[in-house]
């Protein structure tokens, strides 16, 4: 799992069988300082967020495990929104979605 | 997922067997903000995208998470084809535009 | 398996009920030496570790649902050791025994 921030949200009307419910979120994954870490990406999300919000997600096959319909090609889904992150007792992350 | 243009296709006679009937499509990845990134990859289409069209594809294991590639050799599979995506509420793209 | 620092923690009131109930910790990965190696993580813990714990972590699906009893969990960041000491090519390069704080050492 990783730190990461909502930055937009993404339509796609015509995807994979079980998708179509889906929605899709742009996400910047963010390191321990609450900085921008490698690149943008697209997740699937299992739980209500938006652009602004500090969340936790989850690569790997496991992105379809979050989902309603498991058997979907999916290789990022948003788990969990994030109340509070810290790091050595500092919280992190909390500014505002970087444009 | 990563988004991507379809720019073209691949015709291959001789490949795995596993492989046959599948559309290969070679896209190129395209970041948030919609510029093209000097990245390409050959991916298997799940859902009629043609060229020119801006998709979403998933890779890895999850590529395989489809009933056209289960038990595939393939690492990637364009699984939607993007309408529109805005960042912080400001629309970035739209395909009927 | 690789080797992290324990370096904080993460609070999410809205999530995935598979993660309800389980600790959530924010990781720096390191390499046997000590210097930070790889993308920072979110794990869930397995064996009561905390923030200045340097410990041993899981990040593959399978052996992670087999550790949590889960067949279908999208879960695969897990702590599952804390370390006591760690050597390379000889030499004792980690003893939590003689560590100082972390705060000291980043």
């Amino acid at each position: 799992m990783y730190l990461a921030r909502v930055i937009g949200r993404l339509v796609a009307s015509q995807s994979y069988e079980g998708l179509a419910r889906v929605p899709y979120q742009l996400i910047q994954p963010l390191d321990e300082n609450g900085a921008p870490m490698g690149a943008t990406l697209v997740a699937c999300t299992a739980i209500s967020s938006g652009p602004g919000d500090l969340v936790t997600y989850v690569d790997g096959r496991e992105a379809a495990l979050a989902l309603e319909e498991t058997f979907v090609p999916v290789d990022a889904t948003i788990l969990g929104f994030v109340e509070q992150a810290t790091r050595l007792g500092e919280i992190i992350g909390r500014e505002e979605a970087p444009a | 997922m990563l988004i991507a243009k379809v720019v073209g296709s691949v015709v291959a006679t001789r490949k795995d067997e596993k492989l046959e009937q599948q559309k290969l499509l070679v896209c190129q990845v395209h970041d948030h903000k919609g510029s093209p990134v000097e990245q390409y990859v050959v991916a298997v289409d799940s859902v009629g995208a043609g060229p020119g069209d801006v998709v979403l594809y998933a890779t890895g294991s999850s590529a395989r998470q489809t009933h056209l590639t289960e038990g595939k050799p393939c690492d990637a599979v364009i699984m939607a084809v993007v309408d529109s995506w805005d960042l912080g509420g400001e629309n970035v793209y739209e395909k009927w535009a | 398996m690789f080797l992290a620092d324990v370096i904080g923690t993460v609070v999410a009131p809205v999530q995935h009920p598979s993660l309800e109930g389980r600790t959530q910790l924010l990781l720096r990965p390191l390499s046997p030496t000590g210097e930070a190696a790889g993308k920072t993580r979110v794990a869930i813990d397995h064996v009561g570790a905390g923030v200045g714990d340097r410990v041993i972590v899981i990040d593959e699906g399978n052996s992670g649902r087999q550790l949590l009893g889960g067949a279908e969990l999208p879960i695969k960041t897990i702590v599952v050791g804390i370390v006591d000491a760690i050597e390379h090519l000889g030499k004792v390069v980690y003893d939590h025994r003689a560590h100082p704080p972390l705060e000291r050492r980043s």
